[in-house]
């Protein structure tokens, strides 16, 4: 059954505009990962509350399953639209109040409780947006232009993330940095309650899918979808299938691409925060249109050849890829202009024991390609002499030049391409393994559990795999250390690769009008 | 094809043994022990590793494997 082009259009803007909606309120945690951890997280060690919130971030992605499952089923028992009302609701009320929970100075311990209850309901309702628009506008396309039309709603993500980094450096450049830190951070979240009511009033006049109101009509909905999900081995196999010879590369490619190539530039290149983002953002609005060509794409050639091959490409490109955004990115090949370079260092009284004293150095350097280089290197001086001296605190940045910048806008580029051949056709792809009465249920739960579980722990996972082969002593035990962190993604990909070669089937156009 | 994809069902069983043995031992357990000591970041990492990521991967690889074993994704329409 497929509806007449001007509707469609219509049905797809609205599914994507609330899904965009939602993939922006979940992202501007993972944006903010880092101020949220000086706020909310004891500050004693800046390493260990930043890798909190990763794992707060990481728990907003662990709890998506569970929001599969429960929306899953209740929009294959009651239908499509209230169930994405619903989580609509729920995912922009909870990141409204993540904004107005008061700092870990302000009401100790519960700030952190908080802040994770809130984004643990971000997460369910992540869980079940998802699968809902996907089946919403699968469910009203012709059999041969289900990849090119529920490929829209792939972009969401993407534009969710850039729509996020887009309002935090608007919010950023509006005001000063201290104000930014104290107070501006919040207005990211806050922002969310107006897109709520817009995407409430937008989805208010949807009407219900009409394979699950041709199902409601015949009688032909689940009594229990969870049960003819997954307690049924001839459908929980194609579960099985969807998670391992799909989802799970495709989660774990597109974090690569998405949230570890940034955390790779700002944490291990430590280039200039403010120039990540807008690496990040320019990478990311070039790459988004190919999510609907290889939707489109799908619908000629089938899912299966352009996600393998997306998969596989990852694959073999990103240790040259990666040693590349390196290079270029640290200061390794600069030439330094040796007479504008400054170094200051200062003593001052250690605020806790006066008696010894905190010995800042401060380092400026600039490069012959317009690089310029800032390091505050912060050591203790103890009275005592015999007292061992701790590790001195360091913080970097580079702002790079124009050109090294722009190669870096590529290098992220590519990882986006990668993330468009593997997710642009994965919507179609899901919806056809499952049928009508239980295709919410099913196709959410793997769908998830690939992103959500796999893709969502791949920063904590791959910043672990780098830091223990960095070691904690001067010099990194391993040169390319900087790259271990790769083997998760390369390893969950390859495997998923070599199932979905095997396994999946390469039916094209495969009817959902059962 | 349909001897391969049973024959690789061996591989997915181990797979998810090695997989599961490789989590709990490299990653897992050295992060709950680390945090258990008083390193909070790690105790949440463990926690996850050994509770969610560890379970999910060799359940889905030993099932997928058994069901690979069994036949159930032979012929053409699965």
């Amino acid at each position: 059954m497929s509806t007449a082009k001007s509707s469609i259009f219509k049905v797809i803007a609205t599914s994507s505009v609330g899904t965009m909606i939602e993939w922006y309120d979940f992202y501007i945690f993972g944006s903010l990962a880092t101020i949220i951890s000086t706020k909310f997280f004891p500050q004693d060690n800046p390493t260990a509350a930043f890798l909190s919130t990763l794992a707060t971030f990481a728990a907003g992605f662990v709890v998506r399953p569970f929001g599969a499952l429960f929306f899953g089923r209740l929009g294959d028992l009651i239908g499509r639209k209230y169930t994405f009302m619903v989580t609509l609701v729920l995912m922009g009320g909870a990141t409204f109040l993540i904004g107005c929970v008061p700092s870990y100075e302000t009401i100790g311990f519960m700030a952190p409780v908080l802040v994770l209850i809130l984004r643990l309901l971000q997460g369910l309702a992540l869980g079940g947006e998802y699968g809902g628009a996907a089946t919403y506008v699968a469910e009203h396309a012709k059999d041969n232009q289900r990849g090119f039309l529920t490929s829209w709603i792939q972009t969401t993500a993407t534009l969710g993330l850039f729509v996020s980094l887009l309002v935090i450096m608007a919010t950023k450049s509006s005001m000063s940095k201290e104000a930014f830190d104290n107070w501006g951070w919040r207005v990211p979240f806050w922002t969310s309650i107006l897109m709520l009511i817009l995407s409430y009033f937008i989805r208010r006049k949807m009407h219900e899918s009409p394979l699950f109101q041709k199902a409601k009509d015949t009688g032909n909905i689940s009594k229990n979808p969870l049960k003819e999900s997954f307690g049924n081995r001839f459908n929980f196999k194609f579960v099985l299938l969807a998670l391992l010879g799909a989802t799970m590369g495709q989660g774990v490619i597109w974090y690569t691409g998405h949230y570890y190539a940034m955390n790779f530039l700002k944490n291990d290149c430590k280039v200039d925060g403010i120039q990540v983002e807008e690496i990040m953002a320019l990478a990311l609005l070039f790459g988004t249109p190919l999510f609907v060509f290889f939707g489109w794409f799908s619908d000629k050639i089938g899912r299966k050849p352009i996600m393998l091959a997306g998969m596989l490409i990852a694959i073999l490109s990103y240790f040259p890829i990666y040693r590349s955004m390196y290079n270029t990115a640290t200061n390794g090949h600069r030439t330094e202009i040796a007479e504008k370079g400054t170094v200051a260092v200062t003593m001052a009284a250690d605020k806790k024991n006066p008696l010894d004293s905190v010995r800042t150095t401060k380092t400026h350097k600039v490069f012959v390609d317009g690089a310029v280089y800032d390091e505050s290197k912060e050591e203790m001086v103890f009275a005592d002499a015999a007292k061992a001296s701790a590790k001195p605190k360091i913080k970097a940045v580079t702002k790079i030049a124009t050109a090294d910048y722009w190669s870096l806008v590529f290098l992220v580029f590519i990882q986006v391409v990668f993330v468009t051949m593997v997710y642009g056709p994965i919507a179609a792809f899901l919806v056809e393994l499952f049928p009508t009465r239980i295709r919410y249920t099913s196709m959410s739960l793997p769908y998830h559990i690939g992103n959500g579980v796999f893709g969502g722990l791949m920063p904590a996972v791959a910043t672990y795999l780098a830091a223990n082969a960095k070691g904690t002593g001067p010099t990194p035990t391993d040169p390319d250390w900087y790259l271990q962190g790769l083997w998760y993604p390369i390893v969950i990909a390859g495997v998923c690769f070599i199932i979905g070669l095997l396994y999946v089937n390469s039916n094209t156009h495969k009817t959902i009008n059962d | 094809m349909d001897t391969i994809k049973k024959g690789f069902g061996i591989v997915w069983l181990a797979l998810g043994v090695y997989a599961g043995y490789f989590s709990i031992t490299s990653i897992g357990l050295p992060k709950l022990t680390s945090g258990l000591a008083g390193n909070q970041s790690d105790l949440v990492f463990g926690i996850i590793m050994l509770f969610i990521l560890t379970p999910i991967i060799v359940g889905s690889l030993i099932t997928f494997g058994y069901y690979a074993l069994r036949g159930y994704y032979n012929g053409d329409g699965n």
